[in-house]
């Protein structure tokens, strides 16, 4: 039997980086495959229904992955994440010489968002408002910047969209996770100085592993041990690790995606089992 | 920047958008994993752009507490830059002394001497060992090749007054023809060579570039000296073009140098000389001049790496003769040299129209074909072949001098 492994084409590196890994897998005993898919949400559909016994899932595929599983009579679990997956954040930015000092200031204003998919720059930012009382659609409005929809924020697009259309004067405020403010400062898409952070999230997780529970459980050991033990000295799997962005694959955990449940049960994204709920959602 | 206590890094206001990974890189790299850094510093985004820093470079933080004075938090070194580098490798030494004799595929167009990140692409290289390329005065030939570049347009003086019988100049048209033929292949062949040899021989590679480079002015200048009256370009025969295109076909480097270099530009250097000592016009004698100045070098250099190999590979003299034979019976069924170039050659070495001067042209024709010969038995002995081996090789030469 062969470990079947789904993952979302979000870009062509996506091929190189999966094709890498299994040949690598492939040379160390491990039957492993991968499918590739279009959005996360038939990915998981898939691993739900036993077609795909992993998945490599966006912390919003995670979430329904979740609620499927547990409508559904079945056990997922996350099984290793990159070291970068942990901890993440994201922020609020205004303009520097805006007059906004905190949150509440933003009422009646209008906010740049990414994608309505995007975990990072969407729903836990819009959880982040309604915490300081602003609810979207009520006392704030939210600009969307729909890029790579279905994709669940993979795609910077969106989130550079809003960073430039904070800039630009379009919206009062943007909401990006803290490494694209650092990078869009860096390509210049936000010139130093240009903006601040007004607001940050609590820490929240990213993508990881998902197994369902009728796995084949050997294998899925054995893919745990080999992901776990690719060193970043070796220069055979380095390039590869360099495209996914990690350093080193780390245990999974599921402690990390509170702020992500909270937020979908705020926006009705999801509902309890697991159906697609969220209006104007067409992956 | 201020001094910091130990083990404490203040970065003032500069923040991460403005180069701030800079000075903390270089903190943590006299740090072990494990170990910590405090960062001080006013930027309001400090700690939201750290964060995401180390993440990405494989680096933890610790959030400072208030008795942490000045630091805003703590970053525990992690060691994916030490990983990265752990089997990093030299790539021999910047100078020629430094050359190994056979660098790694994987060192691909990495400078020679630099340090060198393990795996990545092997480009197609497939000339890899310093004996099928290298030549100790390599080095000085190229410095000397680059020193001796001229420009076409100024070192030739095109505006000198000068009249031919209409003959004589179609003559000089013809050797113009033949010659730019025989330059477009002596480009053509360095330049295959140049693209498989592996990059770290650089200076085998920049002396063909400029061997390249020469040519391209020599195809210029004849160019510009058979177009100067107004004609109509010479003739290019079948045979001509056939004994240039089985130097094209000759895959193995020594072998290609030894055909086009040794043998071929050497007879051209008796050719040139001809020209130089017999043409009927200044420009043309300024333009042979000049193009046999560059040719010497590139038979220098041909000599001279053939008898480094030879010190090394007793076998190499075989495989020399055998491209000579080969290339001969290609060869044996044409009919050689393009007879309106001999008899241009003839003409111009008459300089006029009448039986005594064609007689006399003729005589300094056969003498140079007679040299020609001498010169590459000369450099055959030169190459360890006896002297009869020598006469033998080079009567099998191509009749088309190239």
């Amino acid at each position: 039997m062969t470990l079947l492994m789904g993952a979302v084409a979000y870009d062509p590196k996506v091929v190189a980086i999966w094709s890498g890994f299994r040949s690598w897998l492939q040379a160390r005993g491990l039957p492993f495959d991968f499918i590739l898919y279009s959005h996360y949400e038939r990915q998981v559909e898939d691993l739900i229904q036993g077609r795909i016994h992993a998945a490599w899932n966006s912390p919003l595929a995670w979430v329904r992955a979740q609620r499927l599983a547990q409508a559904n009579g079945r056990q997922v679990k996350p099984l290793v994440m990159r070291d970068t997956d942990r901890d993440l954040k994201s922020v609020i930015l205004v303009r520097n010489e805006s007059k906004y000092e905190k949150l509440s200031n933003l009422e009646e204003q209008t906010i740049g968002v990414g994608a309505i998919d995007s975990p990072q720059a969407t729903l836990i930012p819009c959880s982040l408002l309604r915490a300081a009382g602003l609810v979207p659609g009520e006392n704030v409005t939210i600009r969307r910047f729909d890029v790579g929809v279905g994709l669940h924020g993979d795609h910077i697009g969106g989130e550079r969209d809003a960073a430039r259309a904070l800039l630009a004067g379009d919206v009062e405020a943007a909401a990006v996770i803290d490494m694209n403010h650092l990078l869009f400062g860096q390509e210049g898409t936000l010139p130093a100085g240009s903006t601040r952070v007004l607001a940050q999230t609590s820490t929240y997780d990213h993508c990881n592993m998902t197994v369902v529970d009728e796995a084949p459980e050997e294998l899925v050991r054995r893919f745990r041990e080999l992901l776990l033990s690719m060193s970043y000295a070796d220069p055979e799997v380095r390039p590869l690790l360099d495209l996914e962005g990690l350093s080193m694959w780390r245990e999974g955990r599921s402690t990390g995606y509170g702020p992500l449940e909270t937020a979908v049960d705020e926006e009705c994204f999801y509902d309890a089992r697991g159906h697609v709920t969220a209006q104007e959602y067409r992956p | 920047m201020r001094a910091a206590g130990p083990g404490v890094l203040d970065l003032e206001t500069l923040g991460f958008e403005r180069g701030a990974h800079l000075l903390v890189r270089q903190a943590l790299r006299n740090l072990r994993p494990g170990d910590e850094l405090g960062v001080e510093g006013g930027d309001p985004a400090l700690v939201v752009h750290l964060e995401a820093w180390c993440r990405q470079n494989g680096h933890g933080v610790r959030q400072a507490v208030d008795t942490d004075l000045g630091v805003r938090a703590w970053v525990i070194r992690g060691r994916a830059d030490l990983d990265r580098w752990a089997d990093a490798q030299r790539a021999g030494g910047p100078d020629p002394s430094g050359i190994v004799r056979e660098p790694a595929p994987d060192w691909g167009l990495a400078a020679r001497g630099a340090l060198i990140e393990s795996g990545g692409p092997t480009p197609p290289f497939d000339i890899t060992h310093r004996d099928l390329v290298w030549a100790e005065i390599a080095p000085s030939l190229y410095a000397h090749a680059a020193s001796a570049q001229w420009n076409p347009d100024t070192a030739v003086e095109w505006d000198t007054q000068f009249t031919l019988p209409a003959e004589v100049e179609r003559a000089v048209v013809q050797v113009m023809t033949y010659l730019i033929e025989n330059e477009q292949a002596a480009l053509v062949i360095p330049a295959r060579l140049l693209g498989r040899i592996h990059p770290h021989f650089r200076e085998v590679l920049q002396l063909l570039a400029v061997q390249a480079a020469d040519e391209a002015r020599h195809m210029e200048v004849f160019t510009r000296r058979a177009l100067l009256r107004g004609g109509e370009m010479g003739t290019s025969s079948v045979s001509g073009r056939e004994s240039l295109a089985t130097l094209l076909t000759e895959a193995e480097f020594s072998l290609a140098s030894f055909l086009l270099s040794v043998l071929g530009e050497g007879s051209f250097l008796n050719l040139l000389e001809f020209l130089d000592k017999h043409a009927p016009d200044p420009v043309t004698r300024q333009v042979t001049r000049l193009a046999r100045r560059d040719e010497a070098r590139h038979v220098a250099f041909g000599v001279a790496h053939l008898q480094h190999q030879a010190e090394t590979d007793p076998a190499l003299r075989g495989r020399l003769r055998a491209a000579v034979e080969r290339r001969y019976a290609a060869l044996v069924d044409t009919s050689g040299l393009n007879q309106d170039v001999f008899d241009s050659l003839v003409i111009m070495a008459a300089g006029e129209w009448t039986p005594q001067a064609i007689a006399c042209g003729y005589d300094k024709v056969q003498k140079l074909q007679s040299e020609m010969d001498d010169g590459r038995q000369r450099r055959l002995v030169h190459l360890g072949f006896p002297a009869d081996e020598a006469a033998e090789l080079s009567s099998l030469h191509t009749r088309n001098f190239m």
